[in-house]
């Protein structure tokens, strides 16, 4: 069985939601679209307070050139240009969209019929992926057009899209992969073609081996492309790690996949591209998993851009009584949110709600030098050094040690027997190395 | 016996003498002329070595006034007026006089002002914490409590209060190093004038909201009123993104700023209490007391 | 409802702990536990508990009233200390010796380099070396343990260790074959079950790989040490062997007799003292097992193994600094 070599951990699976159907979430009363939701640069709002919109109608528009589109999820009047609070409590500019009706732009083909003819070339593709918005599904949110442009010299050799989920609870992308598997196969073939590459492959855990099956079945009906069964490891769906399980490559540190032929796309992102391409669609929806122990009833939604938290949460069976933590995201990678006001956005593929006392972290005990932090990181580095050198505020040497190639995975702080917030330091070290790094390039 | 004991005196002796004629050579070959003032001016440095001058060390810092000649912009916080008239007698040149400086932290959003909003577990890092989130009160410019600049006193001269969460300088151990004031991830500390009998008046918040916003994670939050702009009579104080600033060096501590505003974020140290009652004010902050 | 909390991720832990590991090792030498107290008696247990006492009252001591920090006497690690000391001595041997090892361990092994986690060699080794160095002769004067399934415990008779045997006979001009041949020699099975005087835990391969079959699959210990300690004793005796059997034992017995399995799974595992990185662990291995045949070949002391791992556990600062664990995409090279 297939997996990558170095490091890796097994927490505790509990994929709750993964028999619950995609359920489309009803439109909310108000929303709140924030103008960046991508990696790269803020994008700038094209509307003004008090305009009247319609579904898919573009809000912000992308101006350089690592930066995406937010188009309006909803239909209704805009009435506010305002910050709001994001996840981690700080201020972010957004528009503020009272939901009237549900009217969307003409352009956008709304019947269910699944379009297989590929009728856009190359350039089109790329063009259009860049115009609708889209961006990597999988958390980072990197704008899409971006990976697909391969930059001169270099080569695509192979497509992977991620259908790891190798986050425990999360069962966006499983479901995606159950319900909407023929877009989502569709959507890869025309990543395939925009890259000009033969082969692309489905990497999905063995824990899913329904997806996998049903994935096979329907891979008969496409051309190169081929589903990859892999060993259950955390961070699988890394994307070095993944190219690494897969094709057996390693990316050089400090380069992207493309320096050794490879584009990893995530099966969100390849099922957008295809509503993006075959349906004219932006990127105003997506599938969120709202889990978690305690959760009544733990859901995966289909759930428009820019709707409070709250909402999500309130119709998977409200907030238990003892919660002690949501987290937007899995619980390896998630980021804990200040308030339950926040709205999902383009990189949201999950809420976890988890209970107080799962949510408080262990005493800080001194470090016994096991080791087992070096033995789970899968990138070959030493977060026990790492955290003390960065601790200690010595980042030339952090950079030696190439702290920067640390992809916060989080398997140090998980493994770690005396409970050290490893990944905490880790993160400073890398903040403040890589500002080291730009100041330098400056001078 | 006898022979054993000559053989090894002399054997040892020889190579005693050759190693330091070998020695001696070596040193003139490799002597490095100093200029000896260096050493003069480095003994009446305070020797603490907490690069506040901005130099590595004090010996570096010596080395330059040495080399520049020129103490116009070279202070030591920590020797104060005193060590640089000192050094300027050593090196022929007359001192500058400074006033002495003094860390203040410009955040008043104490456990009572500020409540906390969310509570957070992590590595005891305000550096950490301040990348992670805005903080527990929700104020993205607040103190975040978690004692960075505590860390980097050499001096031992800030300690973090238990009951406000704030930290607090002390006006005897603190020199002005300026250790604090980059050791915070907010840029809350701020060195100011250290005042005659310690007096200072000083917006205590840095927080660059709006109104509402600001009032609404700490109720002594610096609104952009202007008010105490519009009160100064020497052009100390100006308003920037909703901010005001009162600048140490114009300001006379005639003390008409602080009754003005309503939320109470000028601060005054070390003043006597007020004859009359300065009007019906909005102050909520209880008496800082600075040990 | 209570506050929410934020913290940076990951958000949810593993299991395991440092108390976890502890009483794991603890569980992984009840084994070796029961056959001390088979062959030795009821003086093997009031070895074990003067020792275990011992330890835990200096760290509780030292923790509350001499560093004045938190008390963490029931994290396991002075237990295991405790446990380890008494594993490293005869079973006869007087209380205040045993006194002065724990002192000598918790005291100047552990906590006067800051407690858990920062002591560079094994604590209860740095006991065992201090009390054969400063008593030798109560610390080599071995019971000898009754026969296998024999009535009752033998008298206090002492007698020497199987490798205290071999190296006596080798100095009096003996052949190896001459001295196996010998009625006083435990020979392979007796050393594999116990039957051999020695140290408290040592006597018993058997029961001492038991245990170590739990800690591996508990995933306490990795293969990386024991493999490396063993391979390289095994490779460098048995060349020797090769050479001259007359006056080299075989690598086998190597194994078996003194304190090698003890040492190997149980001291040179400490993941306190031996390094962090699997290359690293390699070479920790490779060179405990080089030093214990030379010590126990050409060394004045008959046995080898401690002294051997606290001469390595001084070489993991190093060893920690020079071997980089493996990171990825490092070995890729271009044209």
């Amino acid at each position: 069985m297939k997996t990558f070599k170095l490091g890796g951990v097994h927490p505790e699976e509990n994929k709750i939601s993964a028999n619950k159907a995609i359920e489309v979430f009803p439109l909310p009363e108000k929303v709140y679209v924030p103008v960046s939701q991508s990696l790269g640069a803020p994008s700038k709002v094209v509307v003004e307070k008090g305009a009247v919109v319609k579904t898919g109608q573009l809000l912000a528009k992308g101006e350089s050139f690592i930066s995406a589109n937010v188009h309006c999820p909803v239909s209704g009047k805009v009435t506010r240009i305002d910050d709001i609070i994001d996840s981690s409590g700080y201020k972010r500019q957004a528009v503020y969209i009272d939901v009237a009706g549900d009217e969307w732009e003409e352009s956008i083909d709304r019947s269910p019929d699944i379009i297989y003819e590929i009728s856009a070339d190359r350039d089109t593709i790329i063009k259009k992926i860049n115009e609708m918005g889209v961006v990597g599904l999988g958390g980072a949110t990197f704008p899409s057009h971006v990976k697909l442009m391969v930059p001169d010299g270099k080569k695509a050799q192979y497509l992977l899209i991620n259908g790891v989920e190798c986050e425990p609870y999360l069962t966006a992308d499983h479901r995606l992969m159950l319900e909407r598997g023929e877009e989502m196969l569709i959507g890869t073939a025309i990543l395939k073609k925009a890259l000009g590459v033969e082969k692309a492959f489905i990497g999905i855990e063995r824990n899913k081996p329904d997806a996998i099956e049903h994935l096979s079945r329907l891979c008969a009906k496409f051309k190169g492309i081929e589903v990859m069964p892999l060993k259950v490891k955390y961070p699988q769906g890394g994307e070095k790690q993944l190219i690494k399980a897969v094709v057996n490559l390693e990316v050089p540190s400090g380069k992207l996949p493309i320096e050794v032929g490879c584009v990893v796309n995530n099966v969100g992102t390849a099922f957008a591209v295809y509503e993006a391409i075959q349906k004219n669609k932006p990127l105003i929806e997506r599938v969120v998993t709202v889990t978690g122990k305690s959760v009544l009833n733990p859901a995966n939604f289909l759930v428009r851009i820019g709707t409070p938290v709250s909402l999500l949460i309130e119709r998977a069976g409200g907030l238990p009584e003892d919660t002690g933590k949501v987290i937007s995201g899995g619980p390896m990678m998630g980021k804990a949110l200040t308030s339950l006001e926040v709205p999902v956005v383009k990189g949201t593929s999950g809420i976890l709600i988890m209970p107080g006392q799962e949510s408080k972290r262990t005493t800080v005990l001194s470090c016994i030098r096991c080791g087992r932090c070096i033995t789970a990181c899968p990138m070959g580095l030493e977060p026990v050094l790492l955290a003390q050198l960065s601790e200690s505020q010595l980042f030339e040497k952090a950079e030696k040690e190439k702290i920067m190639d640390c992809i916060e995975c989080g398997s140090c702080h998980y493994t770690c027997p005396a409970g050290r917030p490893l990944l905490d330091y880790l993160r400073l070290g890398k903040n403040k190395t890589g500002l080291l790094i730009r100041n330098r390039g400056k001078k | 016996m006898n022979e054993t004991i000559v053989f090894a005196v002399i054997s040892l002796s020889a190579i005693g003498s050759i190693s330091a004629v070998i020695l001696y050579f070596v040193a003139q070959k490799f002597k490095v002329i100093e200029d000896p003032r260096i050493d003069i001016v480095n003994e009446k440095l305070p020797g603490a070595n907490c690069g506040g001058c901005g130099l590595a060390g004090c010996r570096a810092f010596a080395e330059e006034l040495v080399k520049t000649g020129d103490l116009s912009k070279l202070n030591c916080p920590v020797g104060g007026s005193e060590t640089m008239r000192q050094i300027a007698e050593v090196l022929g040149l007359v001192a500058e006089e400074k006033d002495p400086l003094i860390a203040v932290i410009r955040c008043n959003g104490s456990r009572a002002n500020a409540p906390v909003k969310v509570s957070y577990e992590g590595a005891s890092s305000c550096a950490f914490a301040h990348v992670l989130t805005a903080g527990e009160s929700g104020c993205p410019n607040g103190c975040l409590g978690l004692g960075d600049c505590v860390v980097s006193c050499q001096f031992d001269a800030i300690y973090i209060d238990d009951i406000t969460g704030l930290p607090v300088v002390s006006n005897e151990k603190c020199i002005a190093c300026g250790a604090c004031v980059t050791a915070c991830p907010r840029s809350i500390i701020e060195l100011r004038k250290k005042g005659k009998k310690d007096r200072r008046i000083f917006v205590s918040c840095i927080n660059t909201e709006k109104g509402g916003p600001a009032r609404k994670n700490c109720q002594v939050a610096c609104i952009g009123c202007g008010k105490c702009v519009k009160e100064c009579a020497y052009d100390a104080i100006t308003l920037q993104n909703n901010l005001a600033y009162i600048d140490h060096e114009k300001c006379k501590l005639c003390r008409k700023c602080e009754p003005v505003c309503p939320t109470g974020s000028i601060l005054e140290l070390n003043f006597p209490p007020r004859k009359e009652k300065a009007g019906e004010t909005l102050k909520t902050t209880e008496p800082v007391t600075v040990e | 409802m209570s506050l929410l909390t934020i913290s940076g991720s990951p958000h949810v832990h593993t299991q395991q702990s440092v108390k976890s590991i502890m009483y794991g090792v603890v569980i992984a030498m009840i084994p070796a536990i029961f056959v001390s107290v088979y062959f030795f008696g009821i003086d093997a247990a009031r070895v074990m508990l003067i020792s275990v006492l011992g330890c835990l009252f200096f760290e509780w001591v030292i923790q509350k009233y001499l560093i004045k920090g938190p008390v963490t006497i029931n994290d396991g690690s002075a237990l295991v200390t405790g446990i380890l000391l008494a594993f490293n001595v005869p079973a006869n041997l007087p209380w205040w010796i045993l006194i002065i090892g724990a002192l000598v361990s918790i005291g100047i092994g552990k906590m006067s380099f800051g407690g858990l986690g920062k002591n560079p060699f094994n604590p209860a080794l740095v006991g065992r070396v201090f009390l054969l160095i400063s008593f030798p002769v109560q610390m080599t004067s071995w019971p000898m343990p009754k026969a296998l399934f024999a009535e009752g415990i033998t008298d206090a008779i002492t007698g020497p260790t199987t490798l205290g045997i071999i190296k006596e006979g080798l100095s009096a001009g003996k052949t190896i074959q001459e001295i196996m041949a010998s009625p006083d020699f435990p020979g392979y099975l007796n050393d594999m079950m116990g039957v051999q005087g020695g140290s408290l835990g040592e006597i018993s391969a058997l029961a001492l790989l038991l245990g170590a079959l739990f800690m591996f699959t508990r995933k306490i210990i990795t293969w990386h040490i024991p493999t490396a300690y063993i391979g390289s004793a095994v490779i460098f005796s048995g060349i020797l062997w090769l050479i001259d059997p007359t006056q080299y034992i075989d690598p086998l017995m190597h194994l078996l007799a003194g304190g090698m399995i003890l040492g190997v799974f149980y001291m040179a595992t400490d993941m306190v003292s031996s390094p962090m990185t699997a290359r690293g662990q390699i070479v920790f291995g490779v060179g405990a097992g080089l030093l214990t045949i030379l010590i126990r070949v050409w060394g004045a002391y008959p046995e080898g193994v401690s002294f051997a791992i606290l001469i390595m556990n001084a070489f993991t600062p190093l060893i920690n600094s020079y071997f980089k664990p493996k990171r990825f995409g490092e070995v890729v090279k271009h044209g």
